[in-house]
């Protein structure tokens, strides 16, 4: 049943650039430039929804920060974007148009690598990889759990976000990075590049998928269950909770910063905005709607909220904040399964 | 001598035109220097019948005819055979210190006291009788020292440096920061080796009499700030501290609170506009009720399901703080709505030239001293206290001795929710309200609970007013975003060292 599930939405996918590209607009088949960036941005929020499920769900870990490693990774990729508008910008200078404006003369350090793809995108991954290790070492070594871990992790965040508030950062102040023109020499805008990274993004989920099955049906996988359940107990038969929830929170935050990476150039712009305390509690709920500690459920739910989320905004947008808070009540009161446990007594 | 004589031959030539119609005409004609010239001598002269003459030449009922200047009298038609004086940017701006420095001898208190705050910035030697003769007829002790202020400032523009120098060491007594700034300013363009000595002795001397009320100011704003934390804390301190709910609607309490105070405003305003000063002590109960009232159907519906699940309650809450911020916003409009303070909360107490305490501010530390001590006793004193601390102690036993454990819970989380509806009210009259308000302070109220322990009120109150005095410490430093990155970087290692607060009561527990 789950696997006929996948094989039907891997074929689904593989549709999509066929239904775009091959018949022209206006013809019934034909799938709209907007449905096919919202299914990448859609993928990419399952990606952060698989993420925050693999430590929640199975590591008993609530993070509240993980709107941080998202936009880390986007800011990642962002700084390439800025570097590859070149002279296009209102400036035709070398420059970013906002360090134009604050008036710099050369790129500040940390953008030493930002004309390089390749370069980039490890420093993409490796920054938040990073500052979740050290972040996590200090944290799961004085055995900070529960609630107490959820709050420092939004108090991770906010402060981030005040720091990527500033313009002397160096990362576009308040309007963060916008109006980029081309990746790798290539248009950002053409049919065939929001297709690519639409399908990129879809490769990225399965394998994030693959990945996650593999680690939690491991032995791994099993000890860190354990933890959820009882980490005491877990400590006491001798194995060191620490590097389980470690090894967790990282592989997490790396997924996050991958949703990251795809999202920015599909949605075309970056902002202090992602690290809100707001936007990483909305990727908790995601995975809660879906219903944590499966694996398919966080990104059923991540495309059930966003697309409720569309048709609201669209259709009665002072309605929205009423069902997402309503959302939160309902799933954690009468819903602690999701939509998966749903299912499951539905079956039954 | 010459111009006391033609002045005194002007006082006896006509009761209405007391001025004489040399320097009238001179005055209000000819080349810029002349002009600027006559009217500081005639200021000089401090002459009682100049005023009304340059505010006729402001209102541009000076005509000029035959060299002679003539003054139209308020309303009536301008003769068709004058001219209208030329008044470039120059003389209007010398007329109005002009005006200023002839108010300085008016009988009205008020009036030479505005004066004096207009003549501060261009004090010049020319105006220097002028200033010496209102100092000797001014009766006000305070007018009087600010005038000697300004009359030193005036002898620091002399050409002289000996008067230079005396002027800067009569300066040297000052509290003001306007004197400091003046003399930076004059030391800059100074040439006289003993003058400029003489300033930077002065300005020292000012500075570290205003150090005491710098100092004074930062300590209040951090106090002010710890109380406003406080009280944002108190009711969390219940209902995280004592019930370990974890309760992100916090925020969105205050906030019903705050518009609750806006509500019994407007109602004021429409039902009884003389009674506007006393709305405050409506509102207090009124923010206290709606909060509660909210508080306790948030604990009625949605809490007491999930008590032992901390993670599911903080998810919980969350939607209800989204679905409340969404309600004050269909109901109230997404802007921002005007609280008024009432009258007597509005303007400070100067305690030093550069140390106001606003009254607003004062009251809200004697407030959140009050409902600290309110909150006290309630716990400690009352049978409600001492049922709330007996079923967050040992919630079966208290069930076994009697005690209905669920009511308890409402009652307790009402009353924590209705403090903050409290604080709510308090932050209505020193900020904005609306409905963002509860999100800027949520982050905060935590990190005080958190860092003030879990159980107890005095952990809270050390945590409250030490992160208020310490953030404005950090902000004179480094500025406000760095002091509260610096701040929540406190809060992270602090849980890292005592996740059970600083102030936390010991014992053993283990899952």
């Amino acid at each position: 049943m789950k696997r006929t599930l996948l094989v039907v939405i891997a074929l689904g996918l593989l549709l999509v650039p066929l239904l775009h590209l091959a018949f022209p607009p206006g013809h019934v088949l034909h799938l709209s430039e907007f449905y096919v960036g919202l299914l990448g941005k859609f993928l990419c929020f399952a990606i952060c929804a698989l993420a925050l499920d693999l430590i929640w769900g199975f590591g008993g870990i609530l993070s509240l920060g993980h709107g941080l490693f998202f936009a880390l990774g986007g800011y990642g990729m962002g700084m390439y974007l800025m570097r590859q508008i070149g002279r296009d910008g209102q400036y035709q200078a070398d420059l970013p148009d906002f360090m134009v404006f604050l008036n710099w003369k050369t790129l500040p350090w940390h953008w030493a690598a930002s004309d390089s793809l390749v370069a980039q995108l490890f420093l993409a991954l490796a920054v938040p990889g990073l500052i979740a290790a050290v972040f996590g070492w200090f944290a799961f070594r004085s055995r900070i759990q529960g609630v107490y871990f959820s709050i420092i992790t939004q108090a991770l965040t906010v402060a981030a976000m005040l720091l990527f508030f500033r313009n002397e950062t160096g990362f576009g102040g308040n309007n963060g990075f916008t109006d980029f023109k081309r990746i790798a020499g290539l248009s950002i805008t053409s049919p065939g590049m929001k297709v690519a990274l639409c399908m990129a993004s879809a490769a990225a989920l399965i394998a994030c998928y693959l990945i996650a099955r593999w680690l939690t049906q491991s032995r791994w996988g099993r000890i860190l269950q354990a933890i959820r359940d009882a980490e005491g107990r877990v400590r006491f038969l001798g194995y060191d909770p620490v590097a389980f929830k470690l090894s967790a929170y990282v592989i997490s935050a790396l997924m996050c910063a991958l949703a990251g990476i795809l999202y920015v150039p599909q949605v075309g712009i970056i902002n202090p905005g992602e690290m809100s305390p707001a936007a990483s509690i909305e990727m908790a709920i995601w995975a809660a709607v879906g219903g944590r500690g499966t694996l398919l459920g966080p990104v059923l739910g991540a495309f059930f909220v966003n697309g409720t989320k569309s048709v609201f905004t669209a259709w009665w947008p002072e309605g929205w904040l009423y069902v997402l808070g309503a959302l939160f009540i309902a799933v954690t009161l009468f819903l602690p399964a999701g939509l998966m446990g749903l299912a499951k007594r539905f079956k039954r | 001598m010459l111009r006391l004589l033609l002045i005194s031959l002007a006082l006896l030539w006509g009761p209405a035109w007391a001025l004489s119609p040399e320097t009238a005409a001179r005055i209000a004609a000819g080349e810029g220097d002349d002009r600027v010239a006559a009217l500081q001598q005639a200021v000089a002269a401090g002459d009682a019948s100049l005023a009304p003459f340059l505010r006729a030449l402001q209102d541009g009922r000076v005509r000029l005819k035959g060299g002679q200047a003539i003054v139209v009298a308020e309303g009536q038609a301008v003769p068709a055979d004058t001219e209208e004086p030329m008044l470039n940017n120059r003389m209007r701006r010398e007329i109005e210190a002009a005006l200023a420095g002839l108010d300085l001898l008016s009988p009205d208190r008020a009036t030479r006291a505005k004066a004096l705050a207009t003549l501060r910035d261009d004090a010049d030697a020319s105006k220097l009788p002028l200033f010496e003769r209102a100092l000797a007829s001014e009766p006000d002790a305070q007018l009087r020292s600010q005038l000697s202020a300004l009359v030193a400032g005036a002898k620091l523009s002399s050409t002289d440096p000996g008067q230079r120098r005396a002027a800067a060491t009569e300066l040297a007594a000052s509290a003001d920061p306007a004197t400091r700034a003046l003399l930076l300013e004059r030391m800059v363009g100074e040439t006289d080796p003993g003058a400029k000595a003489a300033m930077q002795l002065a300005i020292d001397a000012i500075g570290s009499r205003l150090a005491w009320g710098e100092r004074a100011q930062l300590l209040f704003s951090g106090l002010s700030l710890g109380s406003v934390l406080l009280l944002v804390a108190l009711g969390l301190a219940i209902t995280y501290g004592l019930m370990g709910v974890i309760n992100m609607a916090h925020g969105e309490l205050l906030m019903v609170g705050a518009y609750a105070t806006y509500c019994v405003q407007q109602a004021f305003r429409a039902w009884a506009p003389g009674a506007f000063d006393y709305y405050l002590w409506l509102a207090l109960p009124a923010s206290f009720i709606a909060a509660a009232l909210v508080g306790a159907a948030m604990e009625r519906t949605v809490i007491r399901w999930l008590y032992g699940r901390p993670l599911e309650t903080l998810l919980a809450t969350w939607g209800i703080s989204l679905v409340l911020m969404q309600a004050v916003r269909s109901l109230f409009g997404a802007q921002n709505v005007a609280v008024e303070n009432p009258g007597w909360l509005s303007g400070g107490w100067a305690l030093l030239p550069n140390l106001t305490l606003p009254y607003n501010r004062l009251a809200i530390l004697a407030f959140a001293a009050l409902v600290l001590v309110g909150m006290a006793l309630l716990l400690g004193k009352t049978r409600l206290g001492l049922m709330v601390r007996g079923v967050t102690q040992n919630r079966r036993m208290a069930a076994c001795v009697g005690v209905n454990t669920a009511r308890v819970d409402t009652m307790a989380f009402a009353l924590g929710s209705g403090i903050a509806g409290l604080a709510g009210c308090a932050l209505s009259q020193i900020g904005n309200v609306g409905p963002d308000l509860g999100q800027s302070y949520i982050v905060d109220a935590f990190m005080v609970v958190v860092l003030g322990g879990v159980g107890q009120l005095a952990g809270t109150v050390y945590a409250g007013l030490g992160l208020g005095v310490l953030s404005k410490l950090l902000e004179g430093w480094q500025g406000a975003v760095l002091a509260k990155i610096a701040l929540l970087m406190l809060l992270v290692l602090v849980i890292q060292k005592k996740p059970q607060g600083l102030f936390a009561l010991k014992g053993r527990v283990l899952d």
